[in-house]
Order: C-alpha cells, then structure tokens, then sequence
C-alpha cells in the first residue's frame, strides 16, 4: 500500500471518507450498489462470451464480443478504476471491434466455419481441457483467495484523481515500458501497412499500355496475339486455321484437341469483266421493257 | 460478494477464450477470442490493484490495452493477406507458409 509514491502525498478528507465507508460496509465485502453492478454486468459478459465462441455466424460472435466488452469497461469503472473503463469503451468497442467488423465484410459475411473435425475427437478434448481449466482457475481462486480485504485505492485520492494517478505513474515510474510502446506502435503501423500493400502492387493488373510495352521490349513470345481461328467464306468453324498471307496455313492457330479442317482453295476463276455483268443485266432489263 | 468474485469472472471468461481458441477454425473468430483472454487478464489486473489499493494493476492493464490494439492491427493485416490469397480465412487451409 505504501510501495506507490504518490501515497506521500497530503490527503486532505479521505481518511475520514474511508472510515465512513469502512463502517458501513463489513470488512471484505463491497458495498451493495457494486453488488448488484456485479451480478448484472457479469452475467452478462458470460452470456456474450459463450454466445461468440457457439455463434455459428462470425458477425455475431463480434457483436456478441463487444456486449462482453461493453461490460467488462462497466465493470472497470465500478471498479474504481474509470480511465481504464472509457479507454476499454473507446479502444475496443469502438475501434478494435470495428476494426474486426470491417475485415469480417472484407473477408466475406458467409465464410462461416466448416463443420468438419480435421483432428479426430478436437472439439471433445477442447471442451475437458475448458472445464479443467475453469475448474482449477475458479477452485484454486476460491480456495486461496477466501476474504480479500478491500484496500481503497489510495492513488486515487490524488486531487487529479484516478486519471492524474495513472499519468504520474507512468510518466515517472513506467516511463521506459511507455516509450516502448511507441517503438511497438511505429513496428506495428509499418507492419499493417507492408503486409497491405505490397501485396496489392504485386497483383495488380498491368495496363493495356504496359502489356504493349511489354510486349514490344521482347517480353513475350511473339509481339501479337495468336491467330485466331480462319473464318472464310467456305466455313467459320474454329476448326478452320487461319492462313498465313502466303497461303499457307498459320501453325499457331490450330488447336490441339480438334480436328482441324482442310481447307480447299476454291479453283482459281477467270478474270470476269465487270461490265459484262452489268451489260448483261442491262440487256435482259431491256428485254423485260419490250416485251410489255 | 468480496472482490474475489471479479477474479473468478475473470477465470471463466479466460476458459471460454481459450475453448474458443481450441474449437473454432475461422481465423477471425480464433482472434477475438484471443481478445476475449486480453480483456479476462485486464480484469484481473484491475481488480488486483483494486485488492491491493495501488495503481500499478491498471497501468499494467493499460500496457496490455496498447500491445492488444498493435496486435490486433497485424494480426487483421495478417488475416487479410492470407485470404488474399488463399480464398479462405480458415485456420485449416493455410497449412503452408508460402502461398
């Protein structure tokens, strides 16, 4: 009790406060307004915790989370301890369970969990090993710890309170373990950051300018696409190859599970006179003419 | 009730975690019972300090509080990375390091 500096400090009414407290409460018990916070608040965050871990669908595990949460901040600040309980409220509620929201919609809200046991008889051993271990918790806890007398936050009688208690400590006593975690905020920013980007650079699809570039600087194969399947006037089939502008038949667009099919060059035709077709049609038109 | 009935809220919120740690197979779902654990220990923490009538108890919970929020960060990016290629974000598909 006397192992914090801060209890050097002049407390002006709060012996009188305590002792006032002290007597209206037995000694190891809490008062009854805690009482009933307890018994509502923490039935509460043993349903939503055992709802998230049964909840079939992943978004309701998460809201089922922010209830326990949302209670155990309620918790803190009954508690004597009401920074922590607004920085659980803001932190997780708001931002990491959020946070957990969004990537739950990223990811997809139907990617629910498989049903099926990839280790045989998992889900039987998680549930002894559970119990066993509640059991132990709970019996060790109730057995060592039978009258825990509660001692009054003494750092909170501080005329800055609670939150002038905490900043002094650890701006003074926890000043080093505080720095570090801005070393460990910065890593783990970057890291966030590195693992979502780079990624996304790698994967992202090349413009049809880069593909042509590419294509010109000798990245590729050969600088056009494949020849596509001949169409004539004989046949469109995909099974018809294209021909080369030599005539003969361009490798490359034949495929390997069809059939291809010949292709027969129609019989070189006579140089036609164009104007013969036309004189001829002329001549019968003027036949039809006269013989009305 | 005394104080002591916060730490075996505590204790069963931490079991509860650790089951779900154990049963569930979707990644997300594995993370936040992770943070369900965070929060039993943060409790506990708290109510130390409170049993003790000294500070130190919260301003550890508070450490926590921050090496949970980084977690969580890296963990998501983590998650999203692999789904990203993977297709999946179950804790059984990703049994290679690699792809």
């Amino acid at each position: 009790m006397t192992a914090l500096p801060m209890t050097a400090l002049p407390m002006t009414a709060s012996p009188m406060i305590h002792g006032v407290l002290a007597a209206a409460t037995p000694v190891g018990q809490v008062s009854l307004g805690e009482a009933i916070a307890f018994w509502v608040l923490g039935p509460v965050a043993l349903a939503g915790a055992l709802g998230m871990v049964f909840a079939r669908n992943a978004v309701h595990s998460a809201l089922l989370l922010a209830v326990t949460m949302l209670s155990l901040g309620a918790l803190y600040m009954v508690e004597q301890a009401p920074f922590l309980g607004f920085t659980q409220i803001i932190v997780y509620t708001g931002a990491v369970m959020m946070l957990f929201l969004f990537v739950l919609m990223l990811v997809g809200r139907d990617s629910s969990d498989s049903v099926v046991e990839v280790l045989r008889g998992q889900r039987l051993a998680a549930a002894v090993l559970g119990i066993g271990l509640a059991g132990l918790l709970v019996g060790a806890l109730a057995g060592a710890l039978p009258v825990a007398a509660d001692v009054p936050i003494d750092a909170n009688d501080v005329p800055a309170g609670n939150v002038g208690g905490l900043g002094k400590l650890i701006f003074t006593q926890y000043l080093f373990p505080f720095e570090l975690t801005s070393a460990l905020l910065i890593t783990a920013a970057l890291g966030a950051m590195l693992l979502a980007f780079s990624q996304s650079r790698n994967a992202a699809k090349k413009t049809q300018r880069e593909t042509v570039e590419a294509r010109l600087r000798g990245e590729h194969a050969r600088i056009s696409p494949l020849p596509g399947p001949g169409v004539f006037a004989t046949s469109n089939s995909v099974a018809t190859p294209a021909l080369l502008p030599d005539g003969s038949v361009a490798p490359e667009s034949l495929s390997e599970l069809l059939e291809t099919v010949p292709v027969t060059p129609s019989p070189p035709l006579e140089p036609l006179d164009a104007r013969a077709l036309t004189a001829a049609r002329a001549e019968r038109a003027a036949e039809k003419e006269e013989g009305e | 009730m005394t104080p002591t009935y916060y730490l075996l809220l505590s204790a069963l919120l931490f079991s509860i975690g650790a089951v779900g740690v154990l049963v569930r197979r979707n990644a997300i779902v594995v993370f936040m019972c992770i943070e369900l654990m965070l929060n039993a220990v943060n409790l506990t923490l708290v109510t130390f300090a409170r049993i003790n009538g000294g500070l130190d108890g919260q301003v550890m919970a508070f450490f926590v509080m921050v090496v949970a929020a980084s977690e969580v960060v890296v963990g998501l990016a983590i998650i999203m990375s692999i789904f990203r290629t993977r297709r999946s974000s179950s804790v059984d598909d990703a049994n290679l390091l690699k792809y």
